[in-house]
């Protein structure tokens, strides 16, 4: 048997950036303290000039980046999920997205998956918080081939792009030749017996869960939306159409976050029942990651238990 | 165009306060206190120090200025309209419903706004943005940045000042508008600050004390910044919240509230030479 190479995002983000600042010298890259873990160290170690370590100050650092971007440099500014989403909300709205400046906020660790640090670690309401922001554009990726792509396809945009990463190591679930459209969902499968939308750390367990369905009989599409802001409404839309049953899931609270995307997609244009699979309205906890996500119910087994009810 | 004439000088700075009155009779709202505070320095700084050009104001080389106290937007407003970034007749559109002079300053809308402020603490860290953009590409661009007495309460700032201590941005010029009044009261009461420039020296600043009215010390301060190498400056302005009308100095109750009629002629009066 083939072995899937698994790689974390994170860790294809920070060589994909390493690359870009190659070709881009406009690229500057800013980090609290947490370089080794969201790989922001492969670009410091390449080009030391363009990397700036701020300390443990995500407020100053989201507002320098700010300033770096009046002046028009490109800044990539990572930190954990939870601080740069929560602790600097108010630099991101202010201070970025109000000035529609162009920032681009790569926070890794999101979600939880962290795993062993706990609930102040597990950031689960960035996407809520991101997406609710004007000219802030929002993307979550699920594997390595997809995040390679979207780090590069942000640096060419203009304006804020909250890029929301895992820390876990994911299997690789796209070919190298893959094309992504920012904004474009992936539909996997013509299942018409359910939906799975999924994002991020997910959309595995989404794919491993259409494949055993399958030798039950039971046929269902994958979506992988990788930018839920803005959302692929047509997608959701023909998946609310042509199946009877939606599911989304996410590493993520229900409240806010991809769920509740699709639910406002839905209500307006194609209404159907939703479930909504996720962290429901809870704060995390300490555990393996892959024991965290068996808790919390957003696992493949988790999915196929929900089709199979009624 | 650099005036260098202290005399020519203080009747520009008039002349900003005039615009500050305007703006906030016109728009029935606005900071008056903290605007007229920092007349004196925003007019030596666009009249006598920046390097700007009000026909190019997105200049990459020019130098850069961010009013981390966003809420004294009307005399920055007023400083770019007496310096022809737009007419003076625009100040009196000041707050109202579609127009370019947002209650707080918007970079996308005005020109020669720099930075989009208003949520108090986070300019210093734009400017250090800047200073450091510059500094990677060799510009030789200075960066001036205005922070309110009673802002610097903000934690963000001693973040920030930290920033530009530990990349030694001698490019960047902080200057306090220390009128010792925020809106609860006395800075001493409500949250002290002081002893300002105490603080900033255990940050690593180039420290300068000076008036914050008096023409000739503000340039000098200015002046002297730019010799010093290998660390930022703060000057540490003393200035009195509603200078230049007598009824709203050193008067808490003028920190944002509009003038009436009767008090709005009595303050051009004030500022009109005979």
């Amino acid at each position: 048997m083939e072995e899937i190479k698994k790689i974390a995002v994170r860790q294809s983000y920070g060589e994909k950036l390493a690359e870009l600042g190659e070709i881009n010298k406009n690229i500057v890259v800013l980090d609290a303290d947490l370089s080794k873990s969201t790989k922001t160290d492969i670009f410091a170690k390449k080009y030391p000039e363009r990397f700036f370590d701020m300390g443990i100050s995500e407020q100053d650092m989201l507002a320098t980046a700010a300033g770096f971007a009046t002046y028009g440099k490109i800044p990539f500014v990572s930190t954990f999920a939870v601080f740069a989403a929560g602790r600097a909300y108010d630099q991101i709205r202010n201070s970025i997205c109000y000035p529609n400046l162009n920032v681009k906020i790569c926070a890794t660790h999101c979600g939880i998956t962290v795993g062993e640090d706990g609930a102040t670690h597990q950031m689960l309401e960035d996407i809520s918080l991101m997406r609710t922001l004007p000219n802030m554009k929002v993307m979550s990726t699920s594997d390595d081939t997809q995040t390679r792509w979207a780090v590069e396809e942000i640096s060419k945009m203009e304006g804020p792009v909250y890029l929301r990463l895992s820390r876990l190591e994911s299997d690789v679930i796209y070919d190298k030749n893959t094309k992504f459209q920012f904004g474009k969902g992936i539909q996997i499968g013509e299942g018409t017996d359910a939906t799975v939308i999924a994002t991020g750390i997910t959309v595995k367990e989404a794919i491993k869960a259409k494949e055993e369905l399958e030798k039950q009989g039971i046929n269902i599409r994958v979506i992988d939306i990788h930018t839920i802001k803005p959302i692929d409404e047509e997608i959701i839309i023909k998946a609310s159409k042509e199946t009877k049953k939606i599911i989304t899931i996410e590493d993520h609270n229900i409240i806010g976050g991809l769920g509740s995307a699709v639910c406002e997609v839905l209500s307006e244009n194609a209404p159907c029942k939703v479930i909504r699979m996720g962290i429901k309205d809870t704060f995390g906890k300490s555990g393996k990651a892959e024991e965290l996500m068996k808790y919390f119910h957003i696992t493949k087994d988790d999915i196929i238990t929900e089709i199979n009810k009624a | 165009m650099k005036i260098n004439d202290i005399k020519e000088l203080e009747k520009i700075a008039l002349n900003v306060r005039k615009g500050i009155i305007e703006e906030i009779y016109s728009g029935k709202s606005g900071h008056p206190g903290g605007s007229l505070s920092c007349a004196d320095i925003l007019t030596v700084l666009y009249f006598n120090q920046m390097n700007i050009n009000p026909e190019k104001p997105k200049d990459i080389k020019r130098d850069r200025f961010i009013l981390s106290k966003g809420h004294a937007s009307s005399a920055l407003y007023s400083v770019l309209a007496n310096r022809g970034y737009f007419s003076i007749d625009e100040l009196k559109t000041f707050r109202k419903l579609d127009a370019k002079l947002q209650g707080h300053p918007d970079m996308k809308q005005v020109p020669g706004v720099d930075m989009t402020t208003g949520s108090l603490g986070q300019g210093l860290s734009v400017a250090n943005g800047i200073a450091l953009s510059s500094k990677l590409d060799k510009q030789g661009i200075r960066v001036y940045c205005l922070l309110g007495d009673g802002e610097i309460e903000e934690g963000q700032i001693w973040e920030a000042c930290m920033t530009a201590s530990h990349y030694k941005l001698d490019n960047l010029c902080v200057i306090v508008d220390n009128n010792n009044l925020q809106i609860d009261g006395e800075i001493t009461e409500v949250m002290n600050s002081y002893p300002i420039d105490k603080k900033f020296e255990s940050f690593g600043f180039n420290v300068i004390n000076i008036n914050g009215h008096n023409i000739e010390e503000i340039i000098s301060a200015f002046e002297k910044a730019k010799e010093i190498k290998g660390k930022p400056t703060a000057i540490i302005a003393k200035t009195i919240k509603g200078k230049g009308i007598d009824f709203m100095e050193n008067k808490v109750s003028w920190h944002g509230k509009a003038p009436n009629e009767e008090e709005y002629n009595n303050a051009i009066k004030q500022l009109t030479i005979e």
